[in-house]
């Protein structure tokens, strides 16, 4: 049985606009199905506004699915807890905190049995893990992006959760750290083995770091064309990765359906013109029964 | 070589120029005029003099009477009046006739014990309504009327109410003390960011948990920002309120001075009153530093 299973999951938006008639309503992506066994490392590409990141704070519990479910080891989540621990795209972390007490907060929580010490033992063994080791007395507002993030992967690796939800992790990471935090992660999670979800739109991020990648077509109204096996063999490491015929023929495979993406939107487009319909309106269409 | 004036002379420096300057003009704007005795018969001299408008010098000759003085006094006698009540800063001559020490105690005593009972309900009552959309919504309108009232407004009410001058005194402060802080509170817990109690939410905290180490660390900086609005506000109340309900401090101080006709010790009370303001107004933005950090 699979580990994280997403059934057949949809989700509906009232549309936010003055001139949206009562009830009407945009659908983001509909019948989204697929399952992540225990271990793996599952990403989700897609163009702005297919529904990635909807779908990660869906298996987070921040939102629930508009139809279908998501369930986690047998049970359906309907909240957010410490079994599924998100890494945000904005970090996230408490700027009043330090490092370190942003990273123990979590393990407090996680555990709220342990002795103090346990706790700070716990929290410092991941602090060094992420290589920050020197930085823990310092506030988020005094650490570079990376390093914030940094931050923000231990707290959430420290916690142990069955899940971890990336959520353009590095989108805001300039481009030279960010190789060498991505391959921070791959040794965290080769170590840990966590089950993994991650939404980017980073093509060699994903190729990089994922067993499978999971491509969404564009929204609104989005699905899931298709998943793609990456069979490059771990440790994978940039330098290696970009010899790799593999790596090449995945790269233009998902550069490719991206590109038709778009194009498929555009033809929509068309469509709805010769239909007598604004073109730069999201598509509306009646709530789901 | 070229450096213009204000450069050399800095700022602390223009400081104490402007500050000269501004004596200066004082002591001439208020420097009484020579009498000159020419042009006057003898019975108009007498006659000034019977009404002690002058009087002879040692010399004999006819001067103002420096007795009588009418306009504002000059730096120099308020410099005399207030030599005069630091040197008996701690005396207490009788019930009413306190040191100017003892004096701004009082107040000081009286103006933080209004301010911290209003900011503790204000802080309180700021999370309650910003924790809440609907109680935001309902008690909005309330907190809009009741804003813009003058604290000194509420006065008469509350003497008939606690029938005590001295209460009366401390619960102005109080009303001067609550709406900055209470309006920022609310702002300050309603903003925060998404994500802050997304984490909370995630790793499962209890309500009192996410409220102590997540919704007021959040809103500190803005909680903060409407003390220091509200300390202004209540500083600005204290005075006034110790002149209309008679009490000893700082204030009172103005209003004695004006009853006695003492000119140059309304000056002295002013000042102090301004020195004792911008002491606890410098006192209290150093506390704040201490819970303040900045943002990512």
């Amino acid at each position: 049985m699979a580990y994280l299973r997403i059934d057949h999951v949809t989700k509906v938006y009232p549309v936010l606009d003055d001139k949206a008639r009562k009830g009407e309503t945009f659908v983001v992506f509909h019948n989204v199905s697929f399952e992540i066994q225990r271990g793996e490392f599952l990403t989700m590409i897609g163009h702005s506004g297919c529904g990635k990141s909807t779908l990660l704070n869906l298996i987070a519990g921040f939102d629930q699915p508009s139809a279908g479910g998501i369930i986690l080891e047998g049970r359906e989540v309907t909240r957010p807890g410490l079994d599924r621990m998100v890494v945000f795209q904005s970090f996230a972390l408490m700027p009043w905190l330090t490092a370190f007490d942003n990273v123990r907060i979590g393990v407090r929580q996680a555990h709220p049995d342990w002795p103090a010490n346990r706790v700070r033992e716990w929290a410092q063994k991941y602090i060094n893990l992420m290589n920050l080791h020197g930085a823990e007395r310092k506030r988020p507002a005094f650490l570079s992006g990376g390093m914030r993030q940094r931050v923000g992967l231990a707290r959430a690796f420290a916690v142990e959760p069955k899940v971890l939800l990336l959520d353009e992790p590095f989108a805001q990471i300039d481009a030279l750290t960010r190789g060498s935090i991505q391959e921070e992660l791959i040794r965290m999670w080769a170590e840990t083995r966590n089950t993994v979800f991650m939404v980017t739109h980073d093509v060699d991020e994903a190729i990089l770091l994922s067993d499978r990648i999971a491509l969404m077509t564009n929204g609104p109204d989005a699905e899931l064309a298709e998943i793609v096996e990456v069979t490059i063999p771990r440790p994978r490491t940039r330098a290696q990765l970009i010899d790799s015929p593999e790596y090449v023929r995945l790269r233009n495979h998902i550069l490719h359906f991206l590109v038709k993406g778009a194009k498929r939107e555009k033809h929509a487009d068309a469509e709805s013109r010769a239909n007598g319909q604004p073109s730069a309106k999201p598509r509306r269409q009646p709530l789901l029964n | 070589m070229n450096k213009s004036w204000q450069a050399r002379v800095g700022p602390y420096g223009l400081s104490l120029l402007i500050l000269g300057l501004f004596l200066l003009l004082w002591q001439s704007a208020t420097h009484p005029p020579k009498f000159d005795p020419s042009g006057k018969t003898e019975d108009q001299l007498t006659l000034l003099e019977f009404n002690g408008d002058i009087v002879r010098d040692a010399s004999g000759k006819y001067i103002f009477n420096p007795d009588k003085v009418s306009g504002l006094p000059g730096p120099m006698k308020v410099l005399k009046k207030a030599r005069i009540e630091l040197g008996e800063a701690f005396t207490r001559k009788g019930t009413n006739d306190h040191g100017i020490g003892l004096l701004v105690f009082y107040t000081i005593k009286r103006f933080l014990a209004g301010f911290m009972a209003g900011s503790v309900v204000a802080i309180l009552l700021g999370i309650l309504v910003g924790l809440s959309k609907p109680l935001y919504v309902a008690l909005n309108p309330f907190i809009q009327v009741l804003k813009p009232i003058s604290p000194l407004a509420w006065m008469p009410l509350m003497l008939y109410s606690v029938k005590d001058p001295v209460w009366t005194a401390i619960l102005v402060v109080f009303m001067a003390s609550l709406w900055p802080t209470v309006a920022n509170t609310a702002f300050g817990v309603n903003a925060i960011r998404k994500d802050y109690l997304q984490v909370a939410a995630l790793l499962e905290m209890s309500y009192w948990r996410r409220l102590f180490t997540v919704i007021l660390p959040a809103a500190a900086p803005a909680i903060i920002a409407g003390l220091r609005i509200s300390f202004g506000s209540a500083l600005v109340a204290v005075v006034p309120a110790e002149m209309l309900l008679g009490e000893l401090g700082a204030g009172y101080l103005t209003w004695t001075e004006w009853n006695n006709l003492d000119i140059s010790g309304v000056i002295f009370a002013i000042l102090v009153v301004g020195v004792v303001g911008y002491t606890l107004d410098y006192a209290f933005g150093r506390l704040a530093q201490i819970f303040n950090y900045s943002e990512v």
